[in-house]
């Protein structure tokens, strides 16, 4: 068993699905920072989960609570202060988002024209499916 | 209000402010030669990114009716789409002299796309297989004036139903009307997609899915008959073998009830038989008249004239 020690003051993901942590960790730009101590932990023991991965910030980023509801949604993000956890975010799959996911028809007018940032708004929570606000037509991560 | 709004797909309106738009059409079809002079003065900018004689016609015929006048075009290639000037530019730019755009394009979400730039209210005039609200009125307008009533109906609609952006506008708007019922006849191939059935399901709305045509025409109040096409098969004698099941014509109408109507966007080519547009419940050349009427009626009340 590694061990890492506790934070001090940072973030903690958890509940990460196992395999999801590396694509998170890419998705939120951790892989980009270069002061702060972030660590990736995969396939930990998890009473809940039976595995899971987990990622601990060691600073307090704005992070895209967006970006990790799309991704998963039963994640949770704590916001540690003094060794003590704060606060804790459930993560649910966000009813719009921007910025993320890319419309993949090829007939929709967003593929000739720029368009700038398209909103997609949830059509199916149980498929995770979103529609692009220009043709419907509906997509996932 | 409609005033000011744009119509993109037909749910952007509700049901109340259909009937609104219906109600007026209605009129204008009895009494024309009250709203010979209302738009006098207004200008509608009537731009086909994409050949349609049919839909241009009415858009324009419409408009002039009304005592306005047309600006526009049918060959994107006299355009500055050519010099490379965004969908967003031109409709900034042709809503500073056009007071309604009604806008055709092949892509999907074009309409949409300039309903957020420009100044005057935007009319999807069809975006690719996406929406083509105006039909959807015009098929709505036709039911209520020949059968006098949109709740209470048995809706069949025959054909090509996977791939039917008329068919799916039709059968997503009537769902929002009092005690619709409606069976989708087609091939295996071209069954209706599973997102327009779950919608129904979600909403309460009993459909029946049926590969025979002769088995639904004694039920339906609305037939309303699409193309098969060929290409869309990939087993061409699985095309031939089917390809008569979907055709209409005075044999398998005489099972139908009297006072039933038979509807279809136009073109047809051979789906329904020629000896069926004498028949009374032939409605298909009165829904090209109503599709008129009923852009009157909507030119009218975003402009907020009526």
């Amino acid at each position: 068993m590694i061990n890492v020690s506790k934070l001090k003051k940072g973030i903690v993901i958890d509940h990460i699905s196992p395999g999801q942590g590396c694509k998170i960790f890419q998705a939120l730009g951790l892989d980009q920072l270069r002061d702060d101590a972030v660590v990736l932990m995969c396939n930990v023991d998890s009473t809940k989960m039976g595995k899971k991965d987990l990622i601990k910030i060691e600073t307090d980023l704005d992070l895209n609570l967006d970006v990790l509801g799309l991704m998963g949604p039963g994640i949770t993000v704590n916001y540690i202060e003094e060794g003590q956890r704060v606060k804790k975010i459930h993560l649910q799959l966000p009813q719009k988002v921007q910025g993320i996911l890319q419309c993949k028809n090829p007939r929709c007018i967003s593929t000739v024209e720029k368009v700038g940032p398209i909103t997609f708004t949830l059509v199916d929570p149980e498929k995770r499916e979103y529609a692009c606000e220009y043709c419907e037509s509906r997509t996932t991560l | 209000m409609l005033k000011g709004r744009n119509l993109i797909a037909p749910n952007d309106f509700t049901v109340e402010e259909l009937l609104e738009v219906l109600e007026l059409a209605g009129d204008v079809f009895r009494n024309p030669q009250n709203y010979l002079d209302v738009c006098k003065g207004k200008l509608l900018a009537s731009l086909f990114y994409e050949p349609s004689t049919r839909t241009k016609n009415s858009f324009d015929s419409a408009m002039l009716r009304l005592g306005g006048q047309v600006i526009g075009f049918s060959d994107p290639q006299t355009t500055s789409t050519t010099k490379g000037e965004s969908l967003a530019d031109s409709a900034k730019v042709v809503s500073q002299y056009a007071d309604v755009i009604a806008v055709r394009h092949p892509k999907e979400g074009a309409a949409y796309l300039m309903s957020k730039y420009a100044d005057c209210p935007v009319i999807n005039a069809g975006d690719g297989g996406h929406q083509h609200p105006t039909q959807t009125l015009t098929d709505l307008l036709t039911i209520q004036q020949r059968l006098g009533r949109l709740n209470d109906l048995v809706i069949g609609v025959c054909g090509d139903l996977l791939f039917g952006r008329t068919i799916h506008s039709l059968v997503s708007c009537m769902s929002r009307f009092e005690n619709i019922r409606f069976l989708f006849i087609s091939p295996e191939e071209l069954k209706m997609p599973e997102y327009i059935k779950d919608d129904l399901t979600r909403k309460g709305v009993p459909f029946t899915e049926m590969r025979d045509l002769a088995q639904a025409i004694p039920q339906v109040d609305v037939l309303y008959m699409s193309r098969v096409q060929q290409e869309r098969f990939v087993d061409v004698d699985e095309y031939l073998r089917l390809r008569d099941c979907y055709i209409l014509d005075r044999a398998k109408l005489e099972a139908a009830k009297e006072n039933m109507i038979v509807m279809h966007p136009l073109p047809r080519v051979n789906e329904i038989a020629v000896d069926v547009d004498a028949d009374p419940r032939a409605a298909y050349f009165d829904q090209v008249k109503f599709g008129m009427y009923v852009r009157m009626a909507l030119i009218m009340k975003l402009l907020g004239l009526r």
